[in-house]
């Protein structure tokens, strides 16, 4: 049973205010979704969330049974899939696989990473060089590197971009699976991916 | 002791990982050596006809060294963040053993550019070195401090506009003592010194790599942020 909470964040850039006093709760089985504009401060919030970006004020709080997590515990503990957080395009898809798992402390047999592949539809391309990707075959890799230590814990930021219709399909298959293993935070304002949230968190305009 | 070995393996992952993009893309091994091998030439050319005391190439060697690590060790967290990889490896790999996979990398990088650099200089001009093993202990010692310095400078500066311009002029003064003591560690390793009074040197040299790898592992967290 796992357990996000955003607490009173706001974030300024310089005397620049994204947002202020967000605050937000969602749980194990549950969806999260950061909806607003362009620069409304979806990606901002999100990056907040993953240890990536730091509030100016308020904070994030992950529990697991009910007890907060610790900044390692919880980086150990996401998969963060979006737009401007690439793969490396010098390693095949295997080779990214291989080496995430390994930072991550995991082994990964061939069939798994074969597995992985399949399952977000790259298989039998596992051996060719990521930069040889279209963007649509990048996006599904970052899928499987992202997904490939199951987190409990699953942030996606404009999670169907770059994606043709099978790819979108995709989508709504791994976040219906994410539900069974946790919860899942996507920044988005696709209404389509807006429509999967069970609650939606509005960014609004700066005033 | 699991922990322990999972953060070796993710530390050599890094590094791993590092060194088969080099071998692919060859961006920082084709800068170091183009930038050592052109120095070397021109100097070897502008000077050679002087012949130069040998205390004077004992320095010229740790100035071409140093400028071309200058030339490509940033590479190391540049790349990353040029590429957009950076915050993936921020989530996926524990801190500490980024820094110590990037720093074996660059430290391979230094090793491949002297096996390269180091005996065209001494051929060319004419360095005469007395104890082989010693000449090779103090480059090693050079190297592990050399590596952990700019290590830890380069992911400072990978998020900064003027990355190029910022790294040397932070790198030098952090590495003057290490440059001062390789220098005089390389003279004494010459034929006409026969060792002496190179022991303070080693001495300064193993001190320096320890605190700074030391040092950075401590601090590498902090700066290992957006």
């Amino acid at each position: 049973m796992v357990r996000l909470q955003v607490q009173k964040v706001l974030k300024r850039y310089g005397r620049l205010r994204v947002f202020r006093d967000l605050e937000a709760e969602v749980r194990s089985g549950q969806v999260l979704v950061l909806a607003g504009r362009n620069g409304s401060g979806k990606s901002t919030l999100l990056r907040i969330i993953a240890g990536l970006a730091r509030p100016t004020r308020g904070r994030v709080v992950f529990y697991q049974d009910d007890r907060a997590l610790g900044n390692e515990e919880r980086r150990r503990l996401i998969g963060l899939v979006a737009l401007d957080v690439a793969i490396y395009g010098e390693l095949t898809a295997w080779e990214n696989l291989s080496f995430f798992a390994r930072v991550r402390g995991l082994r990964l047999a061939p069939e798994e990473g074969a597995r992985l592949l399949s399952d977000v539809g790259l298989g039998g391309r596992g051996d060719d060089l990521a930069q040889t990707y279209s963007s649509g075959m990048r996006q599904r890799l970052k899928y499987a590197c992202g997904l490939l230590h199951r987190p409990p814990f699953l942030l996606l930021d404009e999670p169907g971009a770059g994606l043709d219709e099978a790819g979108r399909t995709m989508v709504e298959r791994l976040i219906a699976q994410q539900r069974e293993r946790g919860l899942v935070v996507l920044a988005t304002n696709e209404p389509r991916e807006v429509a999967y949230g069970d609650i939606v968190l509005h960014l609004e305009e700066r005033p | 002791m699991s922990e322990l070995r999972a953060w070796l393996a993710a530390a050599g992952a890094v590094c791993a990982k590092d060194l088969r993009a080099e071998f692919r893309t060859r961006y920082a091994l084709s800068a170091i050596g183009l930038f050592a091998i052109t120095t070397l030439t021109v100097i070897s050319f502008a000077l050679g006809p002087f012949g130069l005391e040998q205390d004077l190439l004992a320095a010229l060697l740790w100035v071409v060294l140093f400028f071309a690590a200058m030339a490509g060790l940033a590479r190391v967290f540049v790349r990353e963040e040029e590429a957009g990889t950076a915050p993936a490896l921020r989530l996926a790999a524990p801190p500490g053993a980024v820094y110590l996979g990037k720093y074996l990398f660059n430290l391979a990088l230094l090793l491949m550019l002297e096996v390269l650099i180091v005996p065209l200089f001494v051929v060319m001009m004419g360095l005469q070195v007395g104890s082989l093993g010693l000449f090779a202990l103090v480059l090693l010692l050079g190297n592990l401090g050399l590596a952990g310095a700019t290590t830890i400078i380069a992911a400072m500066v990978s998020q900064a506009s003027a990355r190029g311009a910022l790294f040397t002029v932070l790198s030098f003064p952090l590495l003057l003592p290490l440059l001062i003591s390789a220098i005089e560690g390389t003279r004494s390793t010459l034929a006409q010194s026969a060792a002496a009074g190179i022991w303070p040197s080693l001495q300064v040299l193993g001190a320096y790599a320890v605190a700074m790898v030391t040092v950075s592992l401590m601090l590498f967290p902090l700066v290992w942020t957006e």
